[in-house]
């Protein structure tokens, strides 16, 4: 365990090192992320101002909040393992992963960690500007901030290890460009980054509940808005920790299968 | 120089309990490897066929191949492009499942990854790098620190040392995009060797650089193989890499083991002629009579001779002719070892 620390310790002081060796390139990074939830708070705001300032249960003001809590939430569960696992693969850089006695899991884990605490402060600030711009409704109770806290950490954790098992697809082609652009698709409809689950259609609403993506973003954001009933989040977060066993047990069934694949081709 | 106690054996030396007992710290028995590949003929017709339904053709990459090597080798794995040496590195260090065949290294069997094994051993693959590219080494440093689980004490020490010895001092705070790629073969190698593994396989570890970077390069791995008596198994398309490391190598052509033994009994074996150069007063001689003449340049001629017919002609030249100087050479190690490939071509 304690090595362990030292390896997460270790990773934070490299990948904070190497963050910052690009300090423009990660500014602009940041607003690009920014921008696509921004659109959306733009779009639905216009449509519900003009729909004499509500779409069904959400007012303007709760348009805003619901996008700009999605923002951080989204951020905070965000991995770019699918793009990076592709590049691994097809340039070898991978093997000296699989040459070392630590499983790559936690080198990952540990510069997700990093990158979301660099990332997140100035989030926040670009979250309280958008607050003062398009005035959100929230209001906050202490049971609410209580449960989203490990609401929100197993919405990391689900989201991390899926996209960690679907990254693994790369050992099988390396042109895994295909499955990306289906899983943001599916993704944005039913994590609710679109729009909230609420308004979508009923059949939509059913399938982002037997999906995991609604909760790895969704039901998070849902619930910091105060919008889901203290039943409602303890099932939710009931749920969160099957779907986390679920990716776990994957995550591991995967690896062999693909490390297996992986070591009977070569790269 | 040396700073680590060698005679204390520490956590990096000590063999495991599944460390063999044999001096063979790696043997490999009838190992085989088939690559299913992809086959496609030019041609819409043939492109429209692939969608549907694609031919593969399975490519031996390595075939039955067995050798031992005792703990201290150091042995040249030779062949040409595509014979099959990164593919027999590759499932030596457990990166790839063999199709066929029993390997061990140090008592372990590779593809299982045991932990313990990949503390032990290391692969340096010239043209892949494990450093991260943005920031200086040393960082990649530190990490192989926690990963191999270093001691702090043992880790500065082995730093020093292989700091000393590539002379690596200002390349560690460069980041790594910034350095040169010999440069970046040294810390490369570095980041390799820090957790002091005692089974070395090393994949064209000086390609692509100049000859003072690849002598120093040389120089490192005899050093390193000396001092800690780490068995190493290299691959290399520079010979002066071979004659200068390996007293025994090992020759694969098309996935087959066609030679193993002593690098002067390959020479041997392959070295059909030898050559004589001569120091005459002048050019106008006609030496056609005693072999084939090669260059001729101020008195000086460069003849080439039946390896068996050597002494007797050398006994001529000087009998008939007043040289002045007289030197007889084993052809360019480089010939004879693409003559060795391209007889045994089937």
């Amino acid at each position: 365990m304690k090595d362990l620390v030292q390896l997460y310790l270790q990773q934070f002081k490299t990948t904070f090192t190497s963050m910052f060796q690009y300090r423009a390139a990660l500014l602009i990074w940041m607003i690009g992320q920014v921008l696509e939830p921004l659109v959306y708070l733009i779009v639905w705001s216009t449509v519900s101002n003009g729909n004499g300032g509500s779409v069904g249960n959400y007012t303007t003001g709760a348009f805003v909040s619901y996008f700009v809590v999605l923002m951080l939430v989204n951020q905070f569960t965000y991995t770019w393992l699918m793009f990076d696992y592709e590049w691994r693969i097809r340039e070898g850089i991978f093997s000296f992963a699989l040459l070392k006695p630590v499983h790559p899991i936690h080198s990952d884990i540990a510069d997700n960690l990093m990158t979301k605490a660099i990332q997140l402060p100035v989030l926040t600030v670009i979250a309280v500007i958008l607050a003062f711009t398009f005035h959100p409704t929230l209001s906050l109770t202490p049971w609410v901030i209580l449960l989203f806290i490990p609401a929100l950490l197993l919405a990391f954790g689900v989201r991390f290890l899926l996209e960690w098992t679907l990254a693994q697809a790369a050992f099988w082609t390396t042109r895994v460009g295909s499955i990306n652009q289906l899983y943001f698709f599916m993704l944005l409809l039913f994590s609710g980054q679109i729009a909230p689950l609420s308004l979508l259609p009923h059949s939509i609403q059913i399938a982002a509940k037997i999906l995991p993506l609604y909760w790895t973003v969704g039901f998070p954001t849902e619930l910091l808005l105060g919008k889901l009933t203290l039943s409602t989040v303890l099932t939710g977060i009931g749920i969160q920790i099957v779907w986390l066993i679920i990716a776990l047990f994957l995550v591991r069934v995967i690896w062999r299968l693909g490390t297996r694949a992986y070591s009977a081709v070569g790269q | 120089m040396l700073n680590v106690n060698l005679d204390q054996p520490d956590r990096f030396s000590t063999p495991t309990a599944k460390s063999p007992v044999s001096s063979k710290v790696i043997r490999l028995e009838g190992l085989c490897k088939t690559y299913f590949v992809n086959q496609q003929e030019a041609g819409a017709a043939s492109t429209i066929r692939g969608i549907f339904h694609r031919k593969k053709t399975p490519v031996k990459a390595v075939d039955d191949i067995s050798f031992n090597m005792s703990a201290g080798e150091i042995v040249g794995f030779l062949g040409p492009n595509g014979a099959g040496k990164t593919t027999t590195l590759k499932m030596l260090s457990g990166l790839l499942y063999p199709t066929k065949g029993i390997a061990t290294v140090l008592g372990h069997t590779p593809w299982k990854r045991e932990k313990s094994f990949l503390r032990q051993i290391t692969l340096v693959m010239g043209q892949r790098n494990q450093l991260v590219w943005d920031i200086p080494a040393i960082h990649t440093f530190e990490l192989n620190r926690v990963i191999y689980r270093i001691p702090p004490a043992d880790y500065l020490s082995i730093l020093k040392e292989l700091t000393e010895l590539l002379e690596l001092g200002p390349l560690l705070t460069k980041p790594v995009r910034n350095l040169s790629l010999g440069e970046r073969m040294k810390c490369e190698i570095a980041a390799a060797l820090l957790h002091r593994p005692q089974v070395v396989f090393l994949d064209e570890p000086t390609i692509g650089l100049d000859v003072t970077m690849q002598r120093r390069i040389r120089s490192f791995i005899a050093e390193y193989n000396k001092r800690f008596g780490a068995t190493v198994l290299m691959t290399s398309h520079y010979m002066a890499d071979v004659a200068a490391l390996c007293k025994r190598v090992v020759v694969i052509h098309h996935g087959r083991l066609l030679f193993d033994g002593e690098l002067a009994l390959l020479l041997q074996k392959f070295t059909s002629h030898k050559t004589i150069i001569i120091q005459l007063g002048e050019c106008q001689v006609d030496l056609n009579i005693y072999g084939e003449v090669l260059s001729c340049e101020d008195g000086r001629y460069t003849l080439r001779v039946p390896k068996a017919e050597t002494a007797r002609i050398t006994e001529r030249l000087l009998a008939d002719l007043p040289v002045v100087d007289l030197l007889v050479e084993d052809p360019p190690i480089e010939e004879v070892i693409d003559r060795a490939f391209t007889e045994w071509n089937p």
